[in-house]
């Protein structure tokens, strides 16, 4: 039955799956759709100034302070184009396996906004720097690529404050500190199957640009916003008509919308009912999608070559020098720690998951080559650190200096683990060397046998009970005993030590 | 006079000032006249002269630079009301220069409403008359400048040319006029209409002038990424270049029956007189020439309707007053704020650009232009330049075109080809037809300046065309 549906197209399809679900209406079928859903993300570049004048582009500076006649679209000024720019967005195109163009071009996209000084914005329309990439996203059972259809630059827009609607308002304040700050709009193609693919493939996204230095991608700061397009189909029918979501401030948001607006679809066909083509937008606190505009009432851009910009011709040097400027990319760098250092693929994908996190773990190995130790570090104690003092691996005082040193301390049995921990911490939080911490507080590990079988003796002696437990073949109460002999040492006896002697002195032997 | 001491800068300026104020009632050239400006500038330069600094020949001459020009904190209308009340916070690059140069800047002239027009009659403020003719248009739509410069009330002026509007007003007003190449010119600050046809020109009194000027104005400016790369080319030593070997085209495209008949008349006697100095003449073709119309007024509206978006009441210029939401605020600014002749070019290029249109009006336009290059290209490679005339007619009377918007676009036949391609026009006063100037136009290589001047140059020291005075004006 579904074979002989997918032979039809469009209203034709709709209107025979009508007609099959009437025949079937009894019975309630689950009806397998294909969801399809395809990205719009736009991010801020980290250029200094803006991509037409020389305006900074600091975020959260008071309103209107970097501004001038150009971004403002005065009467009589000229945009210049941003050279840092365009390589910004060579460099994204290239870490995106993208084809990089020898000849772009600006057009204007014209339509009236009171936060777009010119009333049009200049764009890319039909000649886009970079195109024809794609970017691997780990996903639940193994790899999958999103092709990347294009990437090109434009301007941002200003900002404008309502009082409720635009239309409702009584007044709108616009601030232009953001007109003109360059902007790139990476569209994928419509290759990613599930909301939870979305999602994964903006953080893939997020991480890359992060690593290649073009963007904070910051998305509660606006410097990464991503609008999606989304259909419905069955397995092999053509693509259903699709519904663009925006206002889609987080990760979670991005999932949750697009799962909304899956399900939104799916119960609109199994009710026969027309999806519309249109623009819906995410209400967070209700947590439904809302019709904002439908195809009939968008705008006509009226795109057109911009005049006062020369077409952009990218030569094969400045390409080559670019690329030879990149990082190694994530990806890459996961393969080889995997290879390299015998990583699991999960601690290698963790561990790459930003670059200077995997910066952080090498320049630790080449300190102390244990990769394995220093990765259980850094997944573990590190990363729980980080997460209860609700701070970053950058922010904290922690280097790879004195990760490799904690470890290597704890390595010749200077100080135990547990103490590890606690140096650990002050050493993030202060920046103090492991070294001088052990120093300062004492904490060298006891192995002396003499000193250890002292306490030791003072230990069973006042717990003639636990004694006699073990005496009786209980093997649990040496656990105790050692617990004993820690306490009194302040955790610095050498456990392995501690557990031997124990024995020995309680067996005799 | 200047050089030789007989005369301060500041004596020469106060005499314009004086002229200027006594005559811009009748003439009504002049929008803004900025004489404190004027003096100061007069005073400085006065200043540099006895310090005995190395002076540029501009230092101490008042200039006069049309509406659509940015002089920091002088408003800047561009004849429009949307624009009455705005004062640029810049200078433009041209006027950076002239001041570096020690230019006295006197005022600002009037236009036809961003420069749409070929008369005057679009300014939002008051049509400019002819010094020649009070009843007749100056021709547009940088006739502020023309005129003033025609009638001595000022001994040169800035202009723009984005389909003719510096060539048609020196020609209807008997003045010399350079459309210099697209990119000689930085373009910022010099408020848009078109912006892939838009050059700022030159309207003087004679050649020498004109090359004067050019060396303080051409060169590239990094604001304008359409800007050329050129630099240190001395016009005024270029004008006295030997034209011997130069061949002048003659295009019989541009000399049709439509053409009238006492106008060709008149450009024949003048490329006699070019003929008896040893020049020759050659035929040539420039078939597409016949579209440029056409494609001139898809593109330039095209472009006009992006560039005037801006204009909607929110950030300066004109808003309309009584209005409680943003949308009909900015609706209402445009409508009352733009005049007629704007609004339908906006009306037009909004049209041309739309979704299924596109196709076959901007980008067919484009590729017509494209071929009218290849023409100036191939006829170019049998002359050096080509003479034309510069109207279909001599300037007409005011309120004659302004019902039939159709006829005015027909007085730029002449001018438009060359602002499609990009390429330099000069306009020389070349003899008169019942009384009203005639100009005879010369048209160029790609940054081709020089020789057009040279030819100018030849021409004006063989005649005294450029001499002659509307008698209305020849006084004091």
């Amino acid at each position: 039955m579904l074979e002989s549906i997918t032979a039809f197209q469009g209203e034709e399809l709709r209107q025979h799956y009508r007609e099959y679900q009437m025949s079937t209406s009894k019975e309630c079928i689950e009806v397998n759709y294909e969801t399809v859903i395809g990205l719009e993300v736009h991010v801020e570049l980290l250029t200094e100034s803006k991509l037409f004048c020389r305006c900074g582009t600091r975020f959260g500076s008071p309103p209107n302070t970097q501004i001038c006649p150009v971004c403002l679209g005065l009467p009589g000024v000229l945009p210049t184009v941003n050279r840092k720019a365009v390589e910004y967005l060579i460099r994204t195109g290239l870490a995106l396996n993208c084809r990089i163009a020898s000849l772009s071009k600006f057009d204007r996209k014209n339509y009236f906004y009171p936060d777009m000084p010119k009333n049009f914005q200049i764009s890319q329309y039909d000649l886009p720097l970079a195109l024809e990439g794609m970017l691997k996203i780990t996903v639940n059972d193994g790899e999958k690529c999103v092709g990347i259809k294009r990437i090109h630059l434009e301007e941002d827009t200003g900002k404008s404050i309502h009082k409720g609607t635009i239309d409702a308002s009584l007044y709108t304040l616009e601030d232009y500190n953001r007109a003109g700050v360059p902007l790139m709009e990476i569209v994928t193609e419509p290759d990613i199957s599930t909301p939870e693919e979305a999602s994964l493939f903006l953080q893939s996204l997020r991480t890359i640009l992060q690593w290649i230095e073009v963007s904070d991608c910051r998305m509660e700061e606006g410097s990464l916003r991503c609008d999606a397009n989304i259909s419905i189909r069955l397995p092999g029918a053509e693509l259903g008509t699709k519904v663009e979501v925006k206002n889609m401030n987080s990760f979670k948001s991005v999932r949750d919308a697009l799962e909304y607006e899956e399900k939104r679809q799916r119960n609109m066909q199994n009710k026969s009912e027309p999806i519309i083509q249109e623009t819906r937008g995410w209400d967070e606190q209700k947590s439904i999608t809302i019709p904002m505009r439908s195809k009939e009432t968008e705008n006509d851009y009226r795109y057109f070559p911009e005049p006062d910009l020369l077409p952009l011709q990218i030569d094969d040097a400045w390409c080559e020098a670019v690329k030879s400027g990149l990082p190694e990319l994530p990806g890459a760098r996961k393969n080889r720690f995997i290879n390299q250092y015998g990583l699991s693929c999960y601690d290698a994908d963790c561990l790459t998951s930003q670059r200077f996190m995997s910066e952080f773990f090498e320049k630790s190995c080449t300190l102390h080559p244990s990769p394995k130790v220093i990765c259980n570090w850094l997944m573990g104690d590190v990363a729980r650190y980080l997460k209860d003092s609700s701070t970053s691996l950058e922010d904290s005082r922690l280097t790879p200096e004195g990760l490799a040193e904690l470890c290597s301390l704890i390595d010749k049995g200077v100080i135990s683990g547990k103490i590890g921990k606690t140096i650990l911490e002050e050493t993030a939080a202060t920046g103090k060397s492991p070294e001088k911490l052990v120093r300062e507080h004492g904490l060298f590990q006891i192995s002396d046998e003499h000193e250890l079988t002292a306490v030791i003796d003072e230990v069973i002696a006042e717990q003639p009970k636990a004694r006699e437990d073990f005496m009786k073949g209980n093997e649990k109460t040496l656990g105790f005993l050692v617990g004993q002999v820690m306490k009194k040492t302040k955790g610095k006896a050498n456990p392995e030590a501690v557990n031997r002697l124990l024995r020995e002195r309680l067996t005799g032997r | 006079m200047l050089e030789k001491g007989e005369a301060s800068s500041l004596e020469i300026t106060e005499a314009f000032l004086d002229r200027l104020n006594r005559h811009n009632d009748t003439l009504k050239a002049f929008i803004t006249i900025t004489g404190d400006l004027a003096c100061r500038q007069a005073r400085e330069a006065d200043a540099r002269r006895k310090g005995k600094e190395q002076c540029s020949p501009l230092s101490g001459i008042p200039i006069a630079l049309k509406d659509n020009i940015c002089v920091k904190g002088v408003r800047c209308t561009c004849g429009s009301r949307i624009l009455e009340q705005f004062h640029p916070p810049y200078n433009a690059g041209v006027t950076e220069r002239l001041i570096r140069d020690g230019a006295v800047i006197a005022g600002k002239t009037n236009m036809d409403e961003f420069a749409m027009g070929s008369s005057t009659e679009n300014s939002a403020f008051f049509t400019t008359k002819n010094p020649w003719d009070l009843t007749r248009v100056p021709g547009g739509s940088s006739g502020g400048s023309a005129a003033a410069v025609a009638a001595s009330l000022i001994p040169c002026a800035l202009g723009s040319d984005t389909g003719g509007s510096v060539r048609l007003p020196a020609a209807f007003c008997g003045i010399t006029g350079l459309k210099p190449t697209y990119g000689l010119i930085s373009r910022y600050g010099l408020v848009a209409y078109a912006s892939s046809l838009d050059q700022i020109g030159i309207l003087s009194r004679d050649v020498r002038d004109c090359a004067i000027i050019l060396n303080t104005i051409a060169g590239h400016d990094k604001r304008d990424s359409t800007s050329a790369q050129i630099s240190g080319t001395d016009y005024i030593k270029s004008i006295q270049a030997p034209v011997r070997d130069i061949r002048i085209g003659i295009p019989a495209e541009f000399f049709l029956e439509s053409l009238d008949p006492s106008i060709a008349g008149v450009i024949e006697s003048a490329l006699e007189i070019f003929r008896s100095l040893g020049i020759t003449t050659v035929p040539v073709s420039l078939p597409h020439i016949g579209y440029s119309l056409a494609s001139y007024y898809i593109i330039a509206p095209a472009e006009a309707s992006s560039n005037l978006a801006r204009y909607d009441g929110t950030r300066y210029g004109y808003r309309e007053a009584g209005h409680d939401d943003i949308v009909s605020m900015c609706r209402a600014s445009r409508r009352h704020g733009f005049g007629a002749e704007t609004k339908r070019r906006i009306m037009l290029g909004t049209y041309t650009l739309s979704a299924g249109y596109y196709d076959a009006y901007y980008l067919k336009a484009q590729k017509i232009r494209t071929l009218i290059r290849r023409d100036f290209e191939r006829a170019f490679l049998q002359c050096d330049v080509i003479a034309a005339p510069t109207s279909p007619g001599t300037a007409f009377r005011i309120g004659e075109n302004t019902d039939d918007p159709l006829k005015m676009y027909l007085a730029d036949i002449f001018t438009v080809s060359l602002n499609l391609a990009g390429l330099p026009g000069l306009v020389i006063p070349c003899g008169s037809s019942e009384g009203l100037p005639v100009g005879l136009q010369f048209l160029g290589r790609a940054f081709g300046e020089e020789t057009l001047l040279s030819i100018g140059h030849t021409f004006q020291r063989e005649t005294s065309f450029h001499r002659e005075r509307p008698p209305l004006f020849d006084g004091a």
